[in-house]
């Protein structure tokens, strides 16, 4: 018989791909039920706007229309849409614009008909009397004296502020050797999944049930989110995410569409599916980032530094999604990086603006504070004269610091970072590096090296550090079917990042079976235990712990059951090549099969036992995980375009034990690209008055592979001792560590033109003016 | 992205599309890959109420050498362009600018004959086709007429194709041996059209002084045009660098300069500048040899 190899560590293909790459998978739009109607929104085009009057006649009794709907009828019959973050003001959010619109695209009316062609026919008749608004955008003029304010009853467009103060701050500052201080952007960026947003839903009226399909990163938690907006009691509503093609954090909310879709099969007695047009995407899916960060950075001479004072503009946008004002706490928390330093305070100033929502976005508030930590890092290297990498040794936490508590209030778990530090610079060879940099220089040609230490938070966590409605365990149950296959049901709602596959590998070593032998179930209410979900890079850390809890439960009564049948104690026995054997002999081995047989079988070996082999797990972890690494660029910039060309990229990452290589690899391909997309490409741009200038593909710089580099990927492996593999999580390392590290490159190449800060997205038109004024100067 | 409602026409010939553009006059747009036209159908900024679909008449879909000239019919996609060893052979340029098109879904549908009437001021097509001097052919009920690449581009999409009118080939030059030439392009970020795009053509004498420049530049302004004060700039000059950097400098001049987020009017401007003196350098390290 042909022994079974041990999959955790081995570079296994995904087990999602075949039905991906063939065309097969099903997503929602690829869910068919007869009698579907279409549902066609019609949307805002003012920033600002107060509706007078809506004419829906015309629409009504176009071919084809079954319903037409604004805001007014829905009043009093559904709820809003909820933000679960705490926040000042959070305003009614509702599923269609009720007097008022206050962003590009916000939705004011829907449009029920038997297909999507007739559809948009009849919501192109649809007469709104708006009257236009001033509107504001800039998240800074919203907050001036005058500003045209969103909401009314709020007085001003301020939804919530945040003040972790310190004086100790104000003593580094008073006896520090300098103090720099610079503004940083975090521009708005829009995630832009290959699959947009889509909803069916489906109204069983004899049994009062609603199934809703929907492109979801959280269907237990959007599950209960709409049986509140509804209010349908929870047993009576099964949320299925289907194949779900990318979320980056969009799909980490509770839109009105899916409420609304859900209204209207209610009301209509029928299937109800929307899917999400690209120009709806990028204008009404929530965006990322937009922060403006105001730094303070007290230093000795030396390159120490004394403490971090910040204070952040947040742009919201003009409502608050599921999570939307909890975001920036982490670019707060998180934005002493990876340095002892020893004192930090910020303020956080949450704006309401005529945008769309932000929300999560991939890293969701530490890419924002790593561009800030290692921003910080060069701007004093700059400043004081010294290498950068010198000045990120000077103040990494030691790696026998750890646990290390932050001065944030976070505990580090573990890390070492001068380990990926070291092993980046020995890759890129930095000594050699720098003379060939100089050497080009005396041609004229400006090579930048640019370095990031990041950390970052992820595997949450605590429950405590979450908002009370979005909880931070996570559950799995594992069932070894009568034929010894298992089943995995993950309260992780994966799209994308591959449980299928890792979960499926740690299975199939625990019990000695073969990959195959796994299946592993997901994102069906009805059919999987409540869950949390997908975001955060806790998929495997969180989730993984709960499936390995349930496995151990698993595991102990098989062995149970094996040690009658083998008059062997428990644990003197292992799970290998489908049979249970004697740890010290596994020639005495019974097959696994045997051993199921009695566990389902009409008389159990052991006397009371339970019949079945079935485990279910919750884990709440006691602590987060902390992933770093160090990413090091090398570019070139043509001082005639601005053009920037890429040398070396070198990312060393450490997110502890790695399961599945070629996922972690796959994490990180994509992560860089999009990290290095917000630093050099990806902007969403409204202009002054508020109108979206990106609103298609064609002017939103979304990446493509030509327009990145070679990647050259290494690790370092320091486990989390908070989980038992020793994970740490890598879905969204890649974004935080690439921004700041190709900032930092593209401004080290800029460093002779005495250039010390630009604003992303680096286009080179920007670079390309430096070089002019710095001729001009 | 629903277009609003719409007929389907197949032209099965030349004289089928005619017929079919005669019929339905205005209401009627030729679909020749639709990579434009559809996106704006979606949008409905355009409405037509027929398509007329000419992709699928043979005799439009062929690339041929009669009479000394190589002769692309109107439905030849970017992709059969750009890897037919009869352009490859005697037409690089246009092979090269056929390549750096979109994306390969993109060469997969467009179409030459589809590119040139839109007549879109990023497109590729356009520089290169004043930079050979293409010959583009107009067919109408009863006839037909020859425009020259210099006088078919008139401004911001429009053409000199009159109503009624068909492009049904582009005729060119093969480009003779001993001549340089480069297609460079800056591409859009987002839309992948060119920010800038510069075709040169370079011949040069004994003496290494130009004998021939041609220089067509898409994406600046409103439409394609030939940069006709650096080829003057450049006639029977010595083909160095600072000579040709000084020529390059006029690239703009008098242009209107088109600007987007990605890329300023003012920057837009220089971009064309330095491509123009990167393409001519190209040519004429080429045409050496």
């Amino acid at each position: 018989m042909a022994v079974i190899p041990k999959f955790v560590g081995a570079r296994i293909k995904r087990r999602e791909d075949p039905r991906l790459i063939s065309g097969t998978a099903t997503y929602v739009d690829d869910v068919r039920l007869p009698d579907t109607l279409t549902a066609v929104v019609l949307r805002s085009p003012h920033p600002h706007a107060r509706i007078n009057s809506i004419d829906v006649a015309a629409a009504r009794s176009a071919p084809g229309v079954v319903a037409v709907l604004t805001g007014e009828d829905l009043k009093g019959k559904v709820g809003g849409i909820p933000c679960v973050a705490p926040a000042e003001h959070i305003p009614f959010h509702p599923l269609l614009a009720q007097g008022k619109v206050r962003f590009v695209g916000e939705s004011v009316a829907v449009v029920v008909a038997s297909d999507a062609y007739l559809a948009q026919d009849a919501a192109d008749l649809i007469d709104v009397d708006y009257d236009p608004l001033d509107a504001v955008s800039d998240p800074e003029k919203a907050l001036a004296d005058g500003a045209p304010i969103l909401h009314e009853e709020f007085g001003a467009n301020l939804a919530t502020r945040a003040l972790i103060p310190n004086p100790a701050v104000d003593e580094a500052i008073a006896k520090a050797d300098r103090v720099i201080k610079f503004r940083i952007v975090n521009q708005r960026l829009a995630p832009v999944p290959m699959e947009t947003r889509g909803v069916l839903a489906q109204w069983h009226q004899a049994s009062g049930q609603l199934t809703l399909w929907t492109s979801t990163q959280i269907p237990h938690l959007l599950r209960s989110a709409l049986a509140a907006v509804l209010s349908l009691p929870e047993n009576r509503v099964r949320v299925i995410a289907p194949e779900v093609g990318g979320g980056f954090g969009a799909k980490l909310n509770f839109y009105r569409e899916e409420a609304l879709v859900a209204y209207l099969s209610r009301m209509l007695g029928r299937p109800v599916k929307w899917i999400e047009r690209r120009r709806e995407n990028l204008a009404t899916t929530t965006h990322g980032r937009d922060q403006i960060t105001y730094l303070e950075v007290p230093v000795k001479n030396d390159g120490t530094v004394l403490a971090l004072k910040a204070k952040f503009i947040c742009d919201m946008g003009a409502y608050l999604q599921l999570l939307t004002p909890a975001i920036p706490g982490f670019s707060g928390l998180m934005m002493t990086g990876c340095y002892k330093i020893p004192a930090m305070s910020f303020e956080q100033v949450m704006v309401f603006t005529n945008k769309m929502a932000t929300d999560a976005y991939r890293g969701a508030g530490r890419p924002e504070a790593a561009y800030i930590a290692e921003r910080t890092m060069d701007m004093v290297a700059a400043e004081l004269g010294l290498d950068p990498v010198e000045v990120r040794r000077r103040n990494f936490i030691p790696k026998e610091a750890f646990p290390y508590a932050t001065c944030a209030g976070l505990v580090y778990d573990s890390g070492d970072y001068n380990a990926a530090l070291n092993k980046a610079l020995e890759i890129v060879d930095y000594p050699k590096m720098r003379a060939e940099q100089a050497e080009a220089l005396k041609h004229g040609r400006y090579i930048g090296i640019g370095i990031a230490s990041y950390v970052e938070i992820c595997g949450i966590g605590p429950s405590a550090m979450l908002p009370p409605k979005v909880p931070g365990w996570e559950s799995a149950t594992v069932r070894m079917e009568p034929d010894s296959r298992i089943t995995v049901l993950t309260g992780i709602s994966p799209h994308g990042q591959g449980q299928e596959t890792t979960f499926a590998q740690m299975a199939a070593d625990a019990f000695g079976v073969d990959i195959d032998d796994v299946a592993v179930v997901h994102g069906d209410t009805a059919i999987v235990q409540y869950g949390v979900g997908t975001f955060g890079s806790r998929g495997l850390s969180v989730g993984g712990t709960a499936v390995m809890m349930s496995v151990g439960k698993l595991q102990e009564k098989l062995k149970k059951i094996a040690s009658t049948m083998m008059e062997a104690p428990p644990d003197q026995l292992t799970f290998t090549n489908r049979t249970v054997a004697l740890k010290s002999d596994a020639a005495k081995a019974i097959p696994l099969q045997a051993v199921v047989d009695a566990a389902y079988g009409w008389k159990m070996p052991i006397p009371g036992m339970e019949p079945g082999l079935d485990a279910t797990s919750v884990f709440e972890p006691t602590g987060c995980t902390f992933p770093f690494g160090t990413h090091i660029a090398v570019v070139e910039i043509d001082p005639d375009t601005g053009v920037v060309t890429f040398l070396r990229y070198v990312a060393v990452d450490d997110c502890g034990n790695i399961i599945s290589p070629l996922l972690v690899a796959g994490q990180v391909h994509g992560g860089i690209a999009q990290g290095i997309a917000q630093a050099l490409y990806e902007e969403v741009v409204y202009d002054e008055n508020g109108q979206l200038v990106t609103a298609t593909l064609m002017d939103y710089a979304a990446p493509r592979a030509r327009m990145l580099p070679h990647y050259e990927l290494a690790h370092t492996v320091t486990p989390s001792p908070l989980n038992p593999m020793g994970v740490k999580g890598v879905g969204e390392a890649g974004t935080i560590g690439s921004t700041p590290c190709m900032v930092n490159a593209v401004l080290d190449a800029l460093k002779p033109l005495g250039v010390r800060h630009i604003d992303m997205p680096l286009r080179p038109e920007k670079l390309w003016r430096a070089f002019k004024d710095a001729k001009k100067a | 992205m629903f277009p609003s409602q719409f007929e389907y026409h197949r032209a099965a010939s030349i004289k089928d599309a005619l017929d079919l553009l005669k019929q339905f006059g205005d209401d009627a747009k030729l679909l020749s890959g639709g990579h434009s036209l559809i996106p704006m159908m979606k949008l409905r900024l355009a409405q037509p109420a027929h398509l007329i679909d000419v992709t699928k008449i043979a005799e439009l879909r062929a690339i041929s050498e009669s009479h000394g000239k190589i002769v692309i019919g109107a439905a030849a996609t970017h992709d059969t362009v750009a890897n037919s060893d009869l352009v490859r052979a005697k037409l690089g340029l246009l092979a090269e600018a056929a390549a750096a098109i979109g994306d390969v879904q993109v060469r997969n549908r467009g179409t030459i004959g589809g590119s040139l009437t839109h007549a879109d001021p990023a497109a590729d097509y356009p520089a290169t086709a004043l930079a050979l001097e293409a010959e583009i052919k107009l067919d109408r009920d009863g006839g037909s007429r020859a425009v020259k690449a210099a006088d078919f581009f008139l401004d911001l999409m429009t053409t000199a194709i009159q109503p009624g009118e068909l492009l049904t080939q582009v005729a060119f030059a093969p480009i003779p041996s001993g001549t340089g030439y480069a297609y460079l392009k800056y591409p859009h970020p987002a839309s992948g059209f060119a920010i800038v795009g510069v075709a040169a053509i370079a011949a040069l004498d004994r003496s290494g002084k130009f004998a021939n420049l041609r220089v067509g530049v898409t994406g600046l302004g409103p439409k394609a045009f030939r940069a006709t004060a650096v080829e003057a700039a450049l006639a029977g000059k010595a083909a160095d660098a600072a000579t040709i950097a000084a020529a390059a400098s006029k690239t703009a001049d008098g242009v209107d300069a088109l600007g987007d987020i990605h890329a300023s009017s003012e920057y837009r401007s220089e971009l064309a500048r330095v491509y123009a003196r990167r393409a001519i350098q190209a040519a004429v390290a080429r045409a050496k040899a």
